[in-house]
């Protein structure tokens, strides 16, 4: 499994659409997290990311107490979708390209070569993340010099519950467009409909659960997006300081029945996958 | 001639309806080229993918170097090019090459081994996509020889090649031959197989024809004969030779006898007042007898 894994990391590293993914997770974390944000504070004009906010609210979400709420608000849904299409690309290109018939006759077993490929998944979400919260907690302590306020980041032990957190909702969605791309045995149809899910379906059967059918709560209690913003919720209640919870981050369930909720997600993705792989003939 | 490197028994493959591969019982032996012969659709390819455990078979059995095909154990020992080489197309040739390394457990140094060994030095850092028919496939031998296995599955290796690339993949797969690696081939251009390989297997509608070396599945050689007049002529040859022995094609005979007779028969024409054009031996290319073969299992069918 560790030649898989290394193979794994060459390819993503290497490939481009690996270093857009990371660019754009990057750039929209800042735009909402911090450029929208800050930006009203400075021109006291508010956008839609601080209409109705106190500006003393706003400016609270950009400093480093607020960073793990911050860097998270965007992990259950666009950082979701974006994480679903790395883990489209990762598998379901190897069927576009025929290289899964490459891989698979080479030393390593289907389920080690499998195994590889979400070793190296993990890998690369984890770094994501990693990568996410260091910029956020440089910019955020750019703003907090700027604005002479302390730099009080949260405890060692909050980041890495967020920095976990993160880690796991990254992992869910990736994992899903990693299976279906095993499912579907290419890019354009898991990418195609995981988007609509992400971005359409959920945020649908939530806002009806919460509104016009509230017998359909049980029911979008079980979804992974739910899950994953009500886990994002339980880190920060009601938005944080800032008093705004960003689109996807709702109080559904706990977050523990969440955390558990993810990981069974995350089991149950691996498991389907490698039976997709194990039994299937490659042609 | 020693041990079975790959040896199938009743192996079959049906995808729902269609029987794509119909109890094939074949064998390799270690150190031989293995020529595998069948026209588009005969299931060439889906025996092969069986044998590199892509493809699970619906029923029979099969072995690669004494163990189940796909698992690590066959595997490390095998290289394998299947129908087309597969790479990444954002990955330079090299990089290609070191993936591929890394999924076989052996080092980076082999990497440029190989990439010198299918000519390729050159162009190993430009990227795979920009890559011509003929350089993928020489980067696909190039991965299948990444690990200097003991088996090599080759389908269509030369696919693409031009004609200086066909004749310098014949040379590798010639010295790979003769440095006691076992090579199962499969290939179109007959005389290239006539001219590398130790035995056939033909295969035609799933089915293997014959398996054979490849002086056996040529068959007897015999001569060719031009003279006139002709009826004359046919009666001393079936004097000679035996009714049976002489068939006339084309304004010529065709005899089925050893070619050394060829004096005898032109002594024998000559006391006949027969008037001799031509006379040469006959061989059939394997080209001929494969069109036949596979000519009968398709009108067989």
């Amino acid at each position: 499994m560790i030649g898989s894994f290394k193979a794994e990391i060459l390819k993503l590293r290497k490939r481009p659409a690996t270093w857009v993914l990371l660019g754009v997770v990057l750039g929209l974390t800042q735009l909402f997290g911090y450029v929208l944000p800050y930006s009203s504070w400075l021109t006291s004009d508010q956008n839609f990311r601080t209409q109705g906010l106190d500006p003393q609210a706003v400016l609270a979400g950009v400093l480093p107490g607020e960073l793990v709420p911050t860097s998270l608000g965007g992990f259950p849904v666009f950082v979701g979708a974006l994480a679903l299409i790395l883990g489209a690309l990762a598998a379901g290109s190897e069927y576009g390209w025929g290289t899964m018939q490459t891989a698979l006759t080479q030393r390593p077993s289907r389920l080690a070569t499998y195994g590889g490929k979400l070793l190296a998944l993990a890998a690369s979400t984890l770094l994501l993340v990693l990568v996410t919260f260091a910029l956020n907690a440089a910019v955020a302590g750019v703003i907090a010099t700027i604005e002479s306020r302390p730099l009080d980041y949260p405890s060692l032990a909050e980041l890495a519950r967020g920095i976990g957190s993160g880690w796991l909702i990254m992992g869910m969605w990736c994992g899903l467009g990693a299976v279906a791309g095993f499912a579907f045995r290419g890019v354009a149809l898991p990418i195609g409909l995981g988007v609509v899910w992400v971005l359409g379906v959920e945020n649908l059967v939530s806002a009806v659960a919460s509104s016009l059918l509230t017998s359909l709560q049980p029911l979008r209690d079980l979804l992974p997006g739910v899950n994953a913003g009500s886990l994002v919720w339980s880190l920060a209640p009601g938005g944080g300081s800032s008093g705004e919870a960003p689109p996807g981050v709702i109080d559904a369930v706990t977050g523990g029945r969440a955390t558990l909720s993810l990981a069974l997600y995350v089991a149950t993705f691996a498991g389907v996958g490698a039976l997709l792989l194990r039994r299937r003939d490659v042609t | 001639m020693g041990e079975h490197l790959v040896e199938t028994s009743d192996l079959t493959k049906t995808y729902g309806a269609l029987m794509a591969v119909d109890r094939v019982s074949l064998s390799v032996w270690r150190g031989e080229v293995y020529g595998f012969l069948g026209p588009n659709g005969a299931g060439k390819t889906t025996t092969l993918r069986m044998l590199a455990g892509l493809v699970r078979p619906t029923a029979g059995s099969a072995s690669v170097l004494g163990e189940q095909p796909g698992s690590p154990q066959a595997l490390a020992r095998t290289g394998v090019l299947i129908e087309a080489p597969r790479f990444y197309p954002y990955l330079s040739g090299r990089d290609n090459l070191r993936v591929v390394a890394r999924y076989a457990g052996v080092g980076d140094r082999r990497v440029d081994l190989a990439l010198d060994t299918v000519d390729l030095a050159g162009r190993g850092g430009d990227r795979y996509a920009g890559y011509s028919l003929g350089m993928k496939q020489r980067l696909g031998v190039a991965a299948a020889l990444l690990k200097d296995p003991e088996l090599l599955i080759l389908d269509e290796p030369t696919n693409g090649l031009d004609p200086a690339g066909m004749r310098d993949m014949r040379a590798l797969l010639r010295d790979l031959g003769e440095r006691g690696h076992t090579v199962l081939l499969s290939s179109h251009l007959l005389a290239e197989v006539q001219q590398l390989c130790d035995r056939v297997g033909v295969i035609s509608g799933g089915r293997l024809l014959a398996e054979s070396t490849v002086d056996n599945l040529l068959g007897q050689a015999g001569l060719l004969v031009r003279a006139e007049p002709l009826e004359r002529a046919r009666d001393t040859l079936e004097r000679l030779v035996g009714p049976g022995s002489v068939a006339v094609a084309e304004g010529s005979f065709r005899l089925r006898t050893d070619p050394e007779q060829a004096g005898r028969v032109s002594r024998a024409l000559a006391d006949a007042d027969v008037v001799l054009t031509e006379l040469r031996p006959l061989e059939r290319t394997l080209e001929e007898v494969f069109l036949e073969m596979t000519d009968n299992g398709r009108t067989g069918r």
